[in-house]
């Protein structure tokens, strides 16, 4: 849409977008180069949520770490708690009971849909749409109640233990869950009714902010950012971990690069985590929800362990490297909105102002995740 | 000191007044509205139905201490919002309410009322580079380069209306089309098939003019933070807030009076006041219903709208009213 | 398929007998590949290659279509040394993710950058880089990213004391 421009780099101005800034959704700062409402060059500058978490693993045990793990994103914690104890179990070799594994992509998959509604509220509010985030946030208001009534937390939550679980679901929980899944379907219309369809919101986002795959590769983004671009990658299907081969869903692709592409793909991720919650309350196993086999202080053998999972915002690693010790000796957080967000810089070269913005927002960026 | 003047001074009071209460009520009304669109409940404590918000906020606001900001225009910065707030009253003058109901009726009222809508855009510009603000500065020039664009489809669409009534006196417009809605200026005529499509664009252009969603890049709050009104608080952000208010209600009475028959009745009975305000509250509840509904487009998807397809239009709409006003 | 040829490729680098497996490798161990156990470690193939081999590594994973998830460093405080651990994976259902690492001297720690390469490695250095102090040559703008503008202290270091 935005017609090529001729640059005049010898009358712009430098425009602070952030760190307090409405678009960037916490303290992210862009240093923006202008030509009017052209953007020459854009600096991300990161680190104001910084708080080392990567340092607090090596001070402290690996059970000590896991409320860590959910203070990294606090819409998609789950995720991030579930990468570090698949890391561990991975590691010290434990085996989990089929139902913990069950349950934890349950309630994985409900966190993200959580996540991704509330993304699609923000980034509709980002476009100058207010109500959207209202129906979104109701319908992730009935998420988070069902979360905390078995996690004990509505978003900061340490659920899951290295060989199992701290909770038990119970029978109003599977309820809950079974009762959520049409009510969600019919919202998902509904949103597609009042959003999708809307012209001003399609001429905002189609053709806007290409991001190439090649692009994706070099920036290592992952996500529904690599999906909009035409990748077919989601570790969930690529490396299968936990119980997820064991799931009939798809994994939405658009081959369109564009805001749009981004936004349909998530959008779609809705309808395929609901999916798999189905799938998963109709085959829950009986059984322990946590192993009987597990050392009470888990050390690790030595060597060098890798764990990668598909949370809402991307591909989430955690690297070990062990000496032996209770403690991690080097603990690495690979965070997917840190890739995401790497890409910001080239991309929006050239961009209005506004469609970068929308662009950001639909990076769906979690600042704390992103400085750890 | 004759009684004309004291006539004007009472009529300006008024004005205000009106134009005060009305800011006060449409603010409530607009949060009341959007809360029902978002499955809230809104403002609703403070009295019955939370009526008693509006004055307890503009007390908040006219308490709280105006600050300006360092190094900016200062003089630029405190005219701004005097500006906004002062041609809308100015327009309230010559707006019929009904036909005994005006402060001072004109034969050129139409015109006066765009004159006066005109310096809205320099308090708009006043305010972004007074304030020293590089955020306020890029909303106002958005925001000018919009109610510029717009000012001219309608204007044109305006000339259309003047001309097929043959008056620029609102009143007269207004009685031109009594007698039930059959009269109505918004239904084609012989002179004018194109009467409709008239209205559309002048609605769309109230909504741009007055910096309405989902034309309110002026403010774009997710982008410029809060556009042109950045640096503004207390009463300063009080008057724009008020300007803007009382702009819609002149956009909405204006096409009230040009295109859905002033103060006539549908059915040509009871002719009176009670119908303007009805058709005016009913068209700015149809501006709160777009603003909560609609995203936000972008400048150029805007200024694309303003002069590849509403400018046309309007023009083409303006040549065929003419060529058939000779022809019948 | 993709695992074996990337495997060749970088033995390639290598002149004569290399350690094919973790037992051979020894601690701390010699350059060279060795494919690991993928469920136990959560990786295919680990390559440790001298710093001026890194661009020659980088590169033949560019042209296999990896692309690059972290870059990371690690204090080996007791051996005087310092690691970078660059870890790559690709977007296929034949997963192969692929570790290089290299070695540096604790006391002067350069390494080549790969941004050059893989432009989102920018990041990833000037991270290492806040937290070990690692030198990435040839980066474009190694300033702190996420510690504090005028940080002068590497807070991953093993002898560090805030």
């Amino acid at each position: 849409m935005s017609a090529p421009i001729q640059l005049r780099p010898d009358e712009t101005f430098l425009l602070n977008v952030g760190p307090q800034h409405p678009a960037t959704h916490g303290v992210l700062r862009v240093k923006m180069q202008m030509d009017g409402e052209y953007i020459v060059k854009a600096e991300t500058v990161l680190g104001y949520v910084h708080r080392m978490h990567e340092k607090m693993g090596e001070n402290r045990t690996y059970a000590q770490y896991l409320p860590n793990l959910s203070r990294l994103d606090y819409l998609g914690a789950l995720g991030y708690t579930h990468g570090h104890v698949l890391a561990i179990e991975r590691a010290a070799g434990i085996e989990v009971p089929e139902r913990a594994e069950y349950i934890r992509a349950i309630t994985v998959e409900l966190n993200r849909v959580a996540s991704h509604l509330f993304w699609f509220g923000a980034f509709v509010m980002d476009l100058g749409g207010f109500s959207p985030l209202m129906y979104a946030i109701q319908d992730r208001e009935h998420i988070l109640d069902m979360l905390e009534a078995v996690t004990g937390a509505r978003l900061t939550y340490c659920y899951y233990r290295f060989g199992g679980l701290y909770n038990d679901v119970d029978d109003d929980f599977i309820e809950a869950a079974k009762r959520f899944i049409p009510r969600m379907r019919k919202s998902l219309k509904k949103y597609d009714a009042l959003v999708t369809g809307n012209i001003i919101f399609q001429k905002r986002l189609e053709d806007i902010a290409p991001v190439s795959a090649e692009m994706c590769r070099k920036y290592g983004a992952t996500g529904p950012v690599a999906r909009g671009s035409g990748i077919n990658f989601d570790v969930r299907k690529n490396e299968p971990y936990s119980v997820y081969p064991e799931f009939d869903f798809e994994v939405p692709v658009y081959h369109e690069c564009d805001s749009m592409a981004r936004y349909k793909v998530r959008m779609d991720e809705m309808e395929q985590s609901l999916r798999i919650i189905e799938q998963g309350l109709e085959k829950l196993p009986g059984g322990p929800i946590m192993t009987e086999k597990k050392p009470k202080n888990i050390k690790l053998p030595v060597g060098d362990f890798y764990q990668a999972v598909e949370t809402a915002r991307g591909s989430f690693g955690i690297r070990i490297v062990s000496d032996g010790d209770k403690n991690a000796y080097r603990l690495k957080l690979r965070s997917p909105t840190y890739s995401n967000m790497h890409l910001f810089d080239e991309a929006c070269e050239g961009m209005l102002i506004m469609d970068a913005l929308a662009f950001m927002g639909s990076l769906d960026l979690v600042i704390p995740e992103m400085d750890r | 000191m004759s009684l004309t003047v004291l006539n004007v001074i009472a009529a300006v009071v008024i004005a205000i007044a009106f134009a005060a209460a009305n800011a006060a009520y449409l603010v409530w009304a607009e949060r009341r509205g959007a809360a029902r669109i978002q499955r809230r409940p809104g403002p609703n404590i403070n009295g019955p139905f939370g009526l008693l918000q509006p004055p307890i906020d503009g007390i908040k606001l006219m308490t709280k201490q105006l600050m300006i900001p360092g190094g900016a225009d200062k003089i630029l910065f405190m005219v701004a919002p005097v500006l906004a707030m002062a041609p809308a009253i100015m327009s309230f003058v010559t707006i019929p309410f009904s036909e005994g109901i005006v402060a001072r009726n004109m034969d050129i009222g139409v015109l006066m009322i765009f004159a006066f809508a005109s310096l809205g855009a320099m308090a708009i510009l006043f305010a972004g580079w007074g304030s020293r603000n590089k955020y306020s500065v890029m909303a106002s020039v958005r925001a000018v380069s919009q109610n510029v664009s717009y000012e001219i489809p309608m204007l044109i669409t305006a000339i259309t209306v003047i001309m097929v009534n043959g008056s620029m006196d609102l009143k007269a417009i207004s009685l031109a089309q009594a007698g039930g809605f059959w009269h109505w200026n918004i239904f084609p005529s012989l002179q004018s098939p194109l009467m409709p499509v008239s209205f559309i664009i002048f609605f769309i252009c109230s909504l741009a003019e007055t910096n309405r969603a989902p034309f309110d890049l002026g403010e774009a709050e997710s982008e410029l933070v809060a556009g042109f009104h950045t640096e503004y608080g207390s009463m300063g952000f009080g008057l724009f807030f008020m300007g803007e208010y009382a702009n819609i209600v002149i956009g909405a009475s204006l096409t009230t009076l040009l295109f859905l028959g002033g103060w006539g009745c549908p059915f040509g009975l009871f002719p009176g006041v009670w119908w303007f305000l009805l058709k005016i509250y009913l068209l700015i509840a149809t501006f709160i219903w777009i603003r909560w509904t609609f995203p936000r487009t972008t400048i150029y998807g805007l200024l694309n709208l303003s002069w590849k397809i509403l400018i046309p239009i309007s023009l083409f709409n303006l040549l065929l009213t003419a060529g058939l006003l000779k022809v019948f | 398929m993709i695992l074996e040829t990337t495997q060749q490729a970088l033995q390639a680098l290598f002149a004569g007998a290399v350690p094919a497996n973790e037992a051979e490798a020894g601690a701390p161990r010699d350059n060279g590949v060795i494919l690991r156990d993928y469920q136990k470690h959560g990786y295919h193939l680990d390559a440790q290659v001298a710093a001026n081999q890194l661009l020659a590594a980088v590169t033949i994973l560019d042209q296999g279509g990896f692309f690059i998830e972290s870059i990371t460093g690690v204090d080996w405080i007791k051996e005087n040394q310092m690691e970078v651990i660059y870890d790559f994976s690709r977007y296929d259902f034949d997963p192969c993710r692929v570790v290089i690492r290299t070695r540096v001297p604790r006391d002067t720690p350069v390494v080549p950058t790969i941004s050059t390469i893989y432009a989102g490695a920018n990041w990833h250095e000037r991270e290492t880089h806040d937290f070990f102090g690692i030198k990435f040559e040839g980066h474009p703008h190694l300033v702190p990213l996420l510690l504090p503008e005028d940080a002068d202290f590497h807070p991953l270091l093993k002898d560090f004391k805030a």
